[in-house]
Order: structure tokens, then C-alpha cells, then sequence
């Protein structure tokens, strides 16, 4: 591949994974391209069984891809593995530490597995568990912290290696909400203070918004989307906007003056409301209601919904993400 | 050698993880202890039973505990890498730059060494009770015990991760336990058993280790058994370790 591949956190072109059953083959991820710049945070979104997981593994060198390549931390990932594992690190979904190890049991072999020494792992394992504000548990079972700060361990585990990029696989699932907002804190300070790129994979829309600076959308094996959040809700969704008039007479005629909008999309007549949307809605608003004016049709009730990510989604696939 | 230090940090791991549960360390050495003050008694009534080899009551019985330690002892270790699995702590691991065959030998070097801990206490104890036996035989035991040992661990933890699944893992184990406990002479010596059933034991190699290690008890280490029984082992170990790192490389697979 390209050089220039070296200069991103990850390039990946044509990553294929298929699975053999007893009857079938079944193709998890269907050729997968993306590039993932230094310090970016990147969401990775879509619904359970999309091929996130397999992706994410794949990159990690947790499964061998099926055909495709990619460069990811700067090494070749079919030909210099190890050297990817160096500069990497993985924090799987279902943890990463065994409920009977202590904290430093676990933060220390970890790091000697970096080559660190056992020293080194103690200086830097208490450094992160302050800086995630975990201090006090080091000599505590893991099994005994909560689920928020068993999480915040895992992430511990997975950055004692100082690694420039850190893949997080569904980083908040089964977090109440204030350990979620929390980590998301975390989160977004790794890579301001340290410069970490962050690859994480989740199916939720609201952390998807919160964390990443970029999006990729995958359904189905395949990336359907990509795009900063606003810029993908504006592109592919629009704001709704919903006119609730006087009469159907009167909707008709509003039908047909939104369907005389530039790029306005999705219009339903129901009774005596029209459905639309519209990209920037809040500027194309006023122009509609003038014109409805000059035809003496005189909206009773104006709404404007701005999009959301699950917009966006049913949108790119035509399903909702939670199906 | 970057191999021999990851393997020694997963074995160091592993060996504190198991001293952070003491009750598990206890129940590990009371067991054959129980087997000796349970069982060995029924055991000083049959030496005068037709067919029953030739030495000591103790010399007899022993061997065969020593087996069924490093067989049983080695074999349930793959229901901890499932737990293991299933904590996220394999696949971290694996993403690691550290070897992949260190992550099986340093467990496999603990389940070895608390083997030799818990054989090396029925040992003691049956001396207690009046067992006699050369030092030099002691420490061919042990051997054996270590082979099996790793062997069993090994295979264990090859069974498991490529199950994944307690459920199916455990029936595996009861399949196996049973034919190999029965077949063995462990318990009690095959030369006691009608000719078929010893034919058909004799198909199975844990009874020559068992018979080796009689043989070694007895002071008779020239005679074909126990080049016989001991080069089995050695098979069996080699044939385990190779199977077990197969699996762990192919992981990713």
C-alpha cells in the first residue's frame, strides 16, 4: 500500500471476514475501506451483528481478515502484526480482567507483557488509575469495583503501553448514565492530552454524538456512511418540519409549494398536515411561509425537528438502528 | 529470549491468582491424602487375593495414585481458561506482543508445579503410613507425574478454548474420565481382572505408566515396562504440548 497509509492512525482497503458454518459461508464484514487520521476520535456505528466487532478484531489482529489489507499504528497488519500489537491497544467489550486478580496483579503482568518491567508497571498503572480516578483500588480484587470502574480499569489495562491508538468496543454498555457521561469525559481527555487516536464501535447514538469528532456507519458488512455528525445529519437527513394547516385543501397547496423546494425529501400529506424534510430547515422556513402567504394559505401550527443520528440511520439503510 | 519471559510472567500471573484462593490450595493437597487414609486401608486386605502383584501394599497403591494425580489433576484446568475466556483476559492477552505459546506454557508450568507440591505431600504422607520406596524412584515418579501433568493441562486448556462452553466441556471430560479411571489399574491392579478385560486395558497407555511406575516402586527399573511406560509419556507430553500451542497460535485463525 501507499506510504502515505503510514502517516494515518489506520488505512484499511477491501478487509473481508466470512465465517464457515456447517451449511454455509457467511460473509461477517464485505469489503471494508476506511482511514482513520492521528488524533481523531472516530465512532464506529451500527446496529448489533453488523459487523463492528469482527471489524474492530480484525484491525487489532484478533482474527485474521479473509482477504483485504491495512496499515494500521503505521505497520502492516498481514506482515509486521507485532509491530501493530506495540503501538496498539484493545479494550475488548465483555472486560479484560479476571473477578479473583487484584488490580496490581493484573495492571503489572499486563505491562511486562509490553516488555515493561515490573517497576515501570506499577509507576504507570498508579499514574492511569489516578488520572481515570481510580486511586485507592490498586490492591483491591477486581470483581469488588463497579461496573463504571471496572470499565475505567479496562481502559487502564488497555493504555499502560502509552499506545498511540486505542480501540474501545462498546466502551458504555451496561453503564448507568452518569458512569457513561463520565467516561466519556475520559475519553475525549485521552486524546486531548495525550494525542491518542480513538477507534471505538458502539450502538448507541448519543455516544456516538458525544464522543467522536467522525463517524463511520456499517450495516450489514458494509460502511453505508461517513461523515462529522452534523454534517452527515445535514447531508442525509434534514431537519423535519411538519405544517399543520386549516384544511386538506390548503395542504394540498402547501405539498405542492414544499415540493417546489430545492432538496426538500420525504413529503406526506396526512388530512391537514404535511410532513417534509429539508436540509438547513431554519433558513428555507421563512421563504415557504411567504410564499404560502402570497397563495392565502395561512399555516396554523409550524414545527421544526432537527435531525438525528437515528435519522440519519434509517436514512442510509432504511431500517432503525435498534432493530 | 522474549518466549522464556512471557512465559514466566503468565506463569507468575497464574500462580498468584492461585494463591489468592488458599481453600482451593487445601482442598488441592487434602485430596490425595484422603485417597491414602479412605481407600489405602480397603487396599492392605487384597494383597492376599490371587492375582494381586508382587511388594507391599503400598507400592502397589501409590503408582497408581500418582497417575490419577497428574491425569486428573492436569485435565480440569480448561474449565479456568473458559473462565478466562470469557473475562476478556485471553483475547487481551492475545492482542499483546507476547508470544501466543507463552500464554499456554506459563499455565501449563503452574498447573506442573502444583502438581509437584501436591504429589510430593502424598509421597510424604504415605511414607507415614509405611510406604518404602528408593530415592532415586521418588524422583522418577515425580517425572512422571509432570508428564502427565502437562500433558493433561495442556489438552485441557486446547479443549477448552476451542469450545469455549462449560456445558460442552465438562461432558468431554466425563467421556474420558471414566474408560481411562477404569482401565487403568489404577485403583486396582489389572493383573487381578479375567483375560478380556485385561486385553482390552491393555489398549490403554495410562495402565503402562501405572505398571512402569509399580515396576520403578519395586526397585525393578531395568526390566521393558518402564522404558515402555515412560517412553509413553514422553509421547503423550510431546503430542499435548504441540497440540496445545496449535491451538493458541490458531486462535486468531
Amino acid at each position: 500500500m501507499l506510504e502515505a497509509a503510514k502517516e494515518q492512525a489506520i488505512v484499511a482497503r477491501g478487509l473481508k471476514r466470512s465465517y464457515k458454518t456447517r451449511t454455509e459461508t457467511v460473509d461477517a464484514v464485505q469489503g471494508i475501506d476506511l482511514t482513520v487520521g492521528r488524533g481523531e476520535i472516530v465512532g464506529f456505528l451500527g446496529p448489533n451483528g453488523a459487523g463492528k466487532t469482527t471489524t474492530l478484531k480484525m484491525l487489532c489482529t484478533l482474527l485474521e481478515p479473509t482477504d483485504g489489507e491495512a496499515i494500521v499504528a503505521g505497520c502492516d497488519l498481514r506482515r509486521d502484526a507485532r509491530g501493530v500489537k506495540r503501538r496498539i491497544g484493545y479494550v475488548a467489550q465483555g472486560g479484560t480482567t479476571m473477578r479473583e486478580a487484584k488490580v496490581s496483579l493484573e495492571i503489572v503482568s499486563q505491562a511486562q507483557l509490553y516488555g515493561l518491567s515490573r517497576q515501570e508497571g506499577e509507576r504507570r498503572g498508579k499514574a492511569l488509575l489516578k488520572a481515570l480516578d481510580l486511586d485507592g483500588i490498586w490492591d483491591r480484587a477486581c470483581g469488588s469495583l463497579s461496573g463504571g470502574q471496572r470499565r475505567r480499569l479496562d481502559i487502564v489495562m488497555g493504555l499502560i503501553h502509552e499506545p498511540e491508538l486505542v480501540f474501545l468496543d462498546e466502551p458504555s454498555t451496561g453503564l448507568d448514565p452518569q458512569a457513561r457521561a463520565n467516561l466519556w469525559n475520559h475519553i475525549r481527555s485521552l486524546r486531548d492530552q495525550f494525542g491518542t487516536t480513538v477507534f471505538l464501535t458502539t450502538h448507541y447514538m448519543d455516544e456516538a454524538d458525544a464522543l467522536s469528532d467522525r463517524l463511520l456507519i456499517i450495516d450489514h458488512g458494509r460502511i453505508v456512511g461517513e461523515g462529522a455528525s452534523a454534517e452527515l445529519k445535514e447531508r442525509l437527513s434534514g431537519d423535519a418540519i411538519t405544517l399543520t394547516l386549516r384544511t386538506a385543501e390548503d395542504a394540498a397547496k402547501s405539498q405542492d409549494t414544499a415540493d417546489a423546494l430545492e432538496n426538500a425529501a420525504n413529503i406526506v400529506c396526512e388530512g391537514n398536515v404535511v410532513h417534509f424534510r429539508v436540509p438547513n430547515g431554519a433558513s428555507v422556513l421563512p421563504g415557504l411561509l411567504r410564499k404560502l402567504t402570497d397563495l392565502d394559505v395561512e399555516p396554523i401550527g409550524v414545527e421544526i425537528a432537527r435531525p438525528t443520528l437515528e435519522d440519519v440511520f434509517l436514512n442510509l439503510t432504511g431500517r432503525s438502528l435498534r432493530d | 529470549m522474549s518466549f522464556f519471559r512471557d512465559t514466566f510472567i503468565i506463569f507468575r500471573r497464574a500462580t498468584l491468582l492461585s494463591l489468592q484462593n488458599p481453600a482451593w490450595v487445601i482442598i488441592g493437597l487434602m485430596q490425595p491424602i484422603l485417597y491414602l487414609v479412605l481407600f489405602g486401608p480397603l487396599l492392605l486386605r487384597m494383597t492376599s487375593v490371587p492375582g494381586f502383584p508382587p511388594g507391599n501394599a503400598w507400592q502397589v497403591f501409590v503408582p497408581g495414585l500418582l497417575v490419577q494425580l497428574g491425569i486428573f489433576g492436569g485435565s480440569f484446568v480448561g474449565f479456568a481458561i473458559i473462565n478466562e475466556w470469557r473475562s476478556g483476559v485471553i483475547d487481551r492477552m492475545m492482542v499483546t506482543p507476547a508470544h501466543r505459546v507463552s500464554l499456554i506454557a506459563g499455565r501449563v508450568l503452574r498447573d506442573v508445579m502444583v502438581l509437584m507440591v501436591q504429589a510430593i505431600v502424598l509421597v510424604l504422607a504415605a511414607m507415614l503410613f509405611g510406604l518404602r520406596v528408593p530415592f532415586g524412584a521418588l524422583l522418577l515418579a515425580l517425572a512422571l507425574v509432570a508428564m502427565l501433568g502437562a500433558s493433561f493441562s495442556s489438552l485441557s486448556y486446547a479443549a477448552g478454548l476451542s469450545m469455549k462452553s462449560e456445558d460442552a466441556f465438562a461432558p468431554l471430560i466425563n467421556t474420558f474420565a471414566l474408560p481411562v479411571l477404569l482401565l487403568s489399574g489404577i485403583l486396582l491392579p489389572m493383573s487381578m481382572a479375567p483375560a478380556w478385560l485385561r486385553y482390552v486395558s491393555d489398549v490403554n497407555p495410562f495402565k503402562h505408566m501405572v505398571e512402569a511406575l509399580r515396576a520403578v516402586f519395586r526397585g525393578e527399573i531395568f526390566t521393558f515396562i518402564v522404558p515402555f511406560g515412560f517412553g509413553l509419556s514422553l509421547a503423550l507430553v510431546l503430542i499435548s504440548l504441540w497440540t496445545g500451542a496449535r491451538v493458541f497460535r490458531n486462535q486468531t485463525r
